[in-house]
């Protein structure tokens, strides 16, 4: 009865943990419940700009925005001017340089490569108004663009080579009455065209962001917390939380998820511990350019290929320009994989004027290892090309591509890359040997928005698998699941089917004996039977 | 012949529970090694971690057991007969002759028993388990707290763990065939099942006499 009794508790005990084991639906996350809450409360502005009285005015140039703004915001331009995105530049310290100042004035890459003697064209990005060269001030507190950033009416646009001016179709009035905090458009209008159109440099920031599903942004998505950049990259004094590491060099004041999510998000033990080696962002992110492609390799090389003396453009299938006269060939990816490597958070750039040290040039060079402790595995986008450089010096050159007409040497109205560069170096200051070639530079883009919903992370077995997973190309350490001692696991498996084969035998030889012996017994048997009837 | 009630009741569970998930764990372990997938990678850890911890937990009892019932003096390796066991498994068990070794409730296994399980409980099950443990609380503590394990290599933990499994398989399949190798293909089974074995008492004291008046003469 005892017996019986104890039969049944157990199998009772055992039901209930294998129901336990076996039951799927998640727990309730509080962590990530408050966050949603917290979030989910917007602050209403204690200031209504459009019933200032000092804004009731015609404006005739931005410059009298920007001083209007400072009659009540008196220091605020001082903030303004300390930071990266007016100075174009910020100095950090650099294994192997020192005390190294980067940024857009000196850093190059290889999309439209850099902005010396391009000025008029790329200060469309600049937060000031008037930067046509490299001789702009930047102690000018009246060249302060507060719209670009705070404009709320999305009416305010910057014009193409304007030198960072308005276009001239904007209302200033209207602008300066409707300013508030920065919105995704805000931000967007810069970080999403980057490199010359929407989603063409980062491919995780693109104007599709502004108004999106959860699906392709699980923050951003407007039928999800629809929040604002600046809800992460909070601005304290002005100075913006995060960086990108195609301009940056360290490990500081970075916007990272940690900052909300705590480093350990997730109610499975395993799977924070991950957290040690593996970024969030390389199981949240599966994929990137959900929405518009974005280029993934640019050849510089093929530029300039004129129909009757004549700059032409060719489209792909999805309607991106795979061929332009002025910058050579591209291609486009959509809802790309990311690559990824180690990151510690430090990274170098190649500075207008170092010298060529490896082949593809690393435009930008992120640094880690499986062995550094700070290292954890990131997604990046990696984006090549080739582009031009000097045969003789040895290093990347800047060519002046824009020119407002024909005749200045801009490679854009020219197509002549001698008269481009010769420009281009003379205006940053730099020696030309007179002789180029095209090399091949990489760079690298690491991955940071497009967070999917938790369902779409990237599952465990899309790195613990023995072939073609997504670490696939990581190696130099042991993944559970990819790697395996080859030998060892040989090896094994022969001794066991070995041994397996032995006892078979053995079984085999005893089930032999044993049917000799019964086949004998029985013969003894019925020699027995048969002896009385003999 | 006499039916011994030679194997107990917690004796019994623990061998059946530690056999059921040593099992398991060989299923879902080599799941997380990549040999196969049946559950999937992402279960298979969940499975094979789980399973570990009710091993740990059974085997804390078995060794509380050993150590107070007095079982472990079982275990205590001897070279006696050895030889003869060993020559019983090579060629005896084909010509039909009895077991060597006399099977007691006070000496419940052979020498070979002795040596082999004694060897599983001393080296394979702690290479195994701490392995295991190693494997398992691997990178505990992140960059923001205090590292406890950090500078071994995974490979090395992962290698003996494989090796622990691997033995452990070896045996499963020796084990499972010894036990054919009774009175009958299923008397030491059905032992383990119900606790009682028919064992040969009289017959064997007989034939041990025989052996040693032979030897004495």
């Amino acid at each position: 009865m005892l017996k019986n009794l104890s039969i049944v508790v157990f199998v009772v005990i055992l039901a209930l943990v294998f129901v336990n084991v076996m039951h799927q639906e998640d727990n309730y996350n509080l962590k990530l419940e408050e966050l949603k809450h917290k979030y989910a409360l917007r602050a209403v502005p204690s200031v209504d700009h459009s019933k200032l009285s000092a804004l009731q005015k015609e404006f005739k140039t931005p410059q009298e925005v920007t001083e209007t703004c400072l009659s009540c915001h008196t220091e605020t331009h001082k903030e303004v001017m300390a930071s990266s995105h007016w100075n174009w530049e910020r100095a950090s310290y650099v294994e192997g340089r020192g005390i190294s100042s980067a940024g857009k004035k000196n850093v190059m890459n290889n999309f439209c490569l850099g902005t010396n003697s391009n000025q008029q064209s790329c200060a469309k990005c600049h937060i000031g108004y008037g930067m046509s060269s490299s001789h702009f001030d930047f102690n000018n507190a009246r060249n302060v663009d507060c719209m670009v950033c705070h404009d709320n009416s999305e009416e305010y646009l910057k014009g193409a080579s304007m030198a960072g001016y308005p276009d001239r179709t904007v209302n200033l009035e209207n602008v300066a009455q409707s300013v508030g905090s920065p919105q995704k458009s805000n931000c967007g209008s810069c970080h999403s065209f980057g490199g010359g159109g929407n989603n063409v440099k980062h491919g995780d920031l693109e104007v599709a962001l502004n108004s999106c599903s959860r699906e392709v942004d699980v923050h951003m998505g407007a039928n999800g917390m629809n929040m604002e950049c600046v809800a992460c990259h909070t601005a304290e004094n002005h100075q913006i939380l995060g960086k990108l590491y195609s301009v940056s060099t360290d490990n500081t004041n970075r916007a990272t998820c940690e900052q909300c999510h705590t480093s350990t998000p997730h109610l499975s033990e395993v799977i924070n511990r991950h957290g040690s080696k593996v970024s969030c962002q390389a199981c949240h992110i599966p994929q990137y350019a959900k929405v518009n492609s974005t280029k993934m390799s640019w050849k510089w090389s093929d530029a300039g290929k004129l129909k009757d003396g004549k700059p032409y453009e060719e489209e792909d299938s999805l309607g991106n320009h795979d061929y332009m006269s002025i910058k050579g060939s591209f291609v486009w990816k959509r809802n790309v994989k990311p690559d990824y490597i180690w990151f510690n958070g430090t990274a170098d750039q190649y500075l207008l004027g170092d010298t060529i040290k490896s082949i593809p040039v690393k435009m930008n060079t992120l640094n880690g290892s499986y062995h550094d402790r700070h290292s954890k595995i990131i997604p990046v986008k990696i984006h090549a090309g080739d582009q031009i450089y000097d045969k003789v010096y040895h290093r990347l050159v800047q060519p002046k591509l824009y020119g407002a007409a024909q005749g200045d040497s801009a490679y854009w109205q020219d197509f002549n890359w001698d008269k481009a560069v010769a420009a281009g170096m003379k205006e940053s200051g730099l020696k030309y040997s007179g002789q180029y070639d095209f090399i091949e530079t990489v760079m690298y883009w690491p991955v940071n928005h497009m967070v999917s919903p938790k369902e779409q992370a990237v599952s465990c077995a899309e790195c613990h698998t023995r072939e073609n997973g997504r670490l696939a190309n990581l190696t130099g350490f042991y993944l559970p699941g990819r790697d395996r001692n080859v030998v060892q696991d040989n090896v094994g498996i022969w001794a066991f089917f070995l041994t397996l084969a032995a006892v078979l035998g053995h079984a085999l030889l005893r089930v032999f004996v044993l049917i000799r012996k019964n086949k004998y017994e029985k013969q003894i048997i019925s020699y027995l039977e048969d002896k009385p009837t003999e | 012949m006499s039916k011994v009630y030679i194997y107990k009741g917690f004796e019994r569970f623990w061998h059946w529970t530690q056999a059921s998930l040593i099992m398991f764990l060989a299923v879902t372990g080599f799941e997380v090694h990549g040999s196969y997938s049946i559950f999937g990678f992402e279960k298979a850890t969940e499975y094979h971690r789980i399973a570990s911890w009710m091993l740990i937990g059974l085997l804390i009892f078995a060794i509380f057991w050993h150590l107070t019932t007095g079982e472990w003096r079982q275990y205590i390796p001897t070279t006696k007969q050895l030889k003869d066991q060993i020559k019983f498994y090579i060629s005896g068990i084909f010509k039909g002759e009895h077991h060597p070794t006399q099977k007691t409730e006070l000496s419940k296994l052979n020498p070979l028993q002795r040596l082999v399980y004694l060897g599983f409980k001393i080296v394979l099950i702690p290479l195994t388990t701490t392995s295991g443990i190693l494997y398992m609380l691997y990178k505990t503590i992140d960059q923001n707290n205090l590292i406890v394990i950090e500078d071994y290599p995974l490979s090395g933990i992962a290698f003996w763990h494989s090796m622990g499994a691997i033995l452990l398989m070896i045996f499963l399949v020796v084990h499972v065939y010894m036990t054919t190798t009774g009175k009958t293909p299923t008397s030491n089974i059905n032992a383990m099942i119900t606790g009682y074995e028919e064992l040969e008492e009289e017959e064997h004291k007989i034939e041990n006499e025989n052996i040693q008046n032979h030897e004495t003469k």
